[in-house]
């Protein structure tokens, strides 16, 4: 994950912030596995076939979906393709430039996508116009727009916002417009590892002070459809356990808060 | 909502009815004072300013600024003051006794310090001192920042506004020229100071920001 714009954290925000862990706060006096205010508006592009725009806290993560017919992969000559792409906008935040995709960017990307894929959100089957020639194909496009802390879980709720919204422009292959089969809806929940406290939703500065990162995206039947780990640090197998739970129960919350 | 001042973007016709153009203000080509900022007017007895609603810290001499140590050197320390530029800190100009190679002890990566603006070149590179009252390595606390134009808004007029967070937060404050805050006290109440100062921070174009920061800031302690 991108570290501070010049690399360096501050010593006064470090203490502070496990300062208040100790006392099992967080340094913006959230409670250790509270997740910061989101806001999501649907259909924010009115020419995507889907869109949503999700500010959490002081991150802002724009989803847009486009579908079009294509040529199926031949290894899977039934099933429609959903791709997924994120975009780091160098406006941002001061380390992200514009190019071809960089390591940060295609991490996200993938866990995204593997959250919704896995999960059997999106029926790939009903996507067939014709077997082996022709289906639908789901792009999904997310640009970050200003960045401080947890991407991975602002874009599952954008992407996934922008998908149930979304619609088959069927009318163009002489069909009729209908919605996107959606069914499951994955959550993801990021946790941080600071010190020995782990933390839900982390910020920037969380994101940086934190040894080890792990996310885990579940469906409401409890099953865990993606899980990712990253940065140096370790966790212990109680950890991971604790952690799937945190990630069960808070993740439960959020589909009832957002998505119900 | 409040009575919001004028907002205006660059290449906007500023009335030279409003006084004499300084900051923020050029004169075009047909002769007329344009603003150059996405910004408010700002109008005062010595002319008019136009104040941006973001962008870098300026650094001006005398200026007493907080910085964030990056690196440390044999004799400097190169120091991140919000500017386009990073500054410098050299040993000479701290009052410790310091000895080349040996200044890590006084000053580490991502220590803030509380200086001043000692010298300034054409481009706007900068030195800064330790040696004066009052300036000072930063220790405990917590560190917030704001764009640094809207600097003037949090302090407020003779320090108004920023005593009057500190007595109502019951808070330390230091307020850099470049839109670095430090604060101290318990936790809770720097998490209200924070929060007081980011509504400040958002609400800068507003009238009559302080009367209703009065009010807030009431509210809040009576809960």
């Amino acid at each position: 994950m991108p570290r501070d714009a010049l690399g360096v954290l501050s010593e006064i925000k470090r203490s502070f912030i496990t300062k208040q862990l100790k006392e099992g706060k967080r340094g913006d006096g959230r409670g250790v596995l509270d997740f910061r205010e989101a806001s999501i508006t649907t259909n924010y592009v009115p020419r995507a076939a889907g869109s949503a725009m999700v500010q959490l806290g002081k991150t802002r993560v724009l989803a847009g979906v486009k579908i079009e017919s294509g040529e199926p992969f031949p290894d899977t000559p039934n099933s429609g393709v959903l791709t997924t792409n994120v975009e780091l906008l160098p406006m941002a935040f001061p380390t992200f430039e514009a190019g071809p995709p960089n390591e940060t960017s295609i991490e996200i990307a993938r866990v995204v996508d593997r959250g919704i894929r896995e999960s059997k959100m999106i029926d790939t089957q009903k996507l067939v116009i014709e077997p082996g020639k022709k289906v639908w194909i789901v792009f999904v496009d997310i640009n970050i727009m200003d960045f401080d802390g947890n991407l991975i879980d602002a874009c599952t709720l954008a992407a996934v916002s922008a998908l149930r919204t979304a619609y088959i422009p069927a009318s163009k292959e002489g069909g009729k417009d209908m919605p996107l089969p959606v069914d499951q809806i994955p959550v993801s929940v990021t946790m941080v590892k600071i010190g020995d406290e782990i933390v839900c939703d982390p910020d920037l500065e969380e994101e940086q002070l934190g040894s080890a990162r792990l996310t885990v995206t579940t469906t409401e039947d409890g099953h865990i459809r993606a899980m990712q780990k990253g940065d140096s640090g370790s966790f212990t197998l109680d950890e991971i356990k604790k952690a799937i739970k945190i990630s069960s129960d808070t993740g439960a919350a959020l589909r009832k808060k957002y998505f119900s | 909502m409040a009575e919001i001042k004028q907002i205006v973007m660059p290449g906007d016709l500023i009335s030279e009815e409003l006084g004499k153009p300084r900051n923020g203000v050029y004169k075009n080509s047909d002769g007329k004072y344009c603003s150059s900022y996405f910004g408010i007017i700002q109008k005062n007895e010595q002319g008019v300013d136009i104040v941006p609603f973001s962008g870098r810290y300026v650094p001006r001499r005398g200026d007493k600024v907080i910085g964030k140590v990056l690196e440390v050197g044999p004799s400097m320390w190169p120091i991140d003051i919000n500017s386009t530029y990073n500054t410098l800190l050299h040993m000479n100009d701290t009052p410790w006794r310091t000895t080349s190679g040996d200044i890590k002890r006084f000053l580490g990566v991502g220590d803030y310090v509380y200086a001043k603006v000692m010298t300034l070149n054409e481009i706007k590179e900068s030195w800064i001192t330790l040696k004066d009252v009052g300036l000072r390595k930063l220790e405990g606390g917590h560190i917030t920042s704001i764009p640094a134009p809207k600097v003037p808004r949090i302090i407020g007029k003779g320090g108004s506004m920023v005593n009057m967070i500190k007595d109502a937060t019951n808070t330390r404050i230091v307020v850099g020229q470049n839109g670095l805050i430090w604060i101290d006290g318990t936790p809770e109440d720097v998490i209200e100071a924070i929060a007081a100062i980011s509504i400040v921070e958002q609400e800068a174009h507003t009238v009559g920001l302080t009367d209703r920061m009065e009010k807030y800031l009431k509210e809040r302690s009576v809960k």
